[in-house]
């Protein structure tokens, strides 16, 4: 079929990989939609966060730390988001860390995607962890439970 | 860098549609072409996105960062020349897979408005430390 050269597969194949390829596209897309920035809890040992990996000081009473990079679209949503939480909940501290300036932190936390967003205790325990851009009430809900509320 | 979300979203779905008739025709050709493109909006000169503001007038109600797709784009490439790779050496498994791939990208963005090539940023940060 290749005009200009041999044929490098039947059609059939083609229309195959095709269907296929949308298939499983679409598939992932409503995966991602669906659990795509909800809070979950955090598997395995329970990290910790120090004002030192920080680069700031913990919030009074929860911390909300977000992971960017320069190549993340729905980062500035994220941040606004996060922003707003913070000012909305009191002793709350909203800290950004640039993932590629902080790669060891990045894989000891095992950080695959920005926005990453980590919802610290007020002793920096990691209570919840949110991988892409989460809703406003999911992160006012993953904070009470981190204040304990 | 600022650009249009509505000419990033329209971009996508010509490359999907292009890429879905690369894997139904094995036209090589539109496969180079497609190549070019992504070359072209790599460096923010998207025909696609050309087009777009050809026929749309109105001004988008926000605008989004450009580099993030510039960056996607780039991953796009990488695809379509590997593809062309495939097609170059009589490779089926690696033309079809690598075109597959750009497409899976390509439909993610138009459909659901996700990056994934944006995705693989910080992936790869992880995996090359010492490229800074």
């Amino acid at each position: 079929m290749a005009r200009g050269g041999r044929a490098l597969s039947c059609p059939m194949t083609g229309l195959t990989v095709l269907l296929v390829t949308l298939a499983a596209a679409a598939l992932a897309g409503v995966a991602l939609r669906r659990r795509g920035g909800v809070p979950r809890e955090v598997r395995g040992d329970v990290q910790r966060m120090t004002p030192d990996d920080l680069g700031a000081e913990l919030g009074e009473r929860a911390t909300l730390v977000q992971f960017s990079s320069a190549f993340c679209q729905p980062c500035r949503a994220t941040r606004r988001i996060l922003a707003e939480v913070a000012e909305m909940v009191p002793g709350t501290a909203h800290v950004e860390i640039d993932a590629e300036s902080r790669l060891e932190l990045v894989r000891s936390l095992d950080i695959l995607r920005t926005p990453t967003v980590l919802i610290l205790d007020r002793s920096g325990y990691v209570v919840k962890r949110a991988s892409g851009q989460p809703r406003k009430a999911d992160v006012i809900g993953a904070l009470g439970l981190a204040i304990g509320e | 860098m600022q650009a249009d979300p509505r000419a990033l979203r329209f971009a996508a779905t010509a490359t999907a549609v292009v890429l879905a008739l690369v894997l139904v025709t094995d036209s090589v050709w539109l496969l180079a072409a497609q190549t070019a493109v992504f070359a072209l909006g790599a460096v923010g000169a998207s025909p696609y996105g050309m087009v777009f503001k050809g026929i749309v007038k109105s001004p988008p109600r926000d605008l989004e960062d450009a580099r993030p797709p510039r960056f996607a784009q780039r991953v796009g490439l990488a695809f379509a020349l590997a593809a062309l790779v495939g097609h170059a050496t009589q490779i089926a498994p690696l033309a079809l897979g690598a075109t597959a791939a750009a497409l899976f990208a390509a439909f993610l963005n138009a459909a659901f408005g996700f990056c994934l090539g944006c995705e693989t940023y910080l992936i790869i940060r992880r995996l090359l430390p010492a490229a800074r």
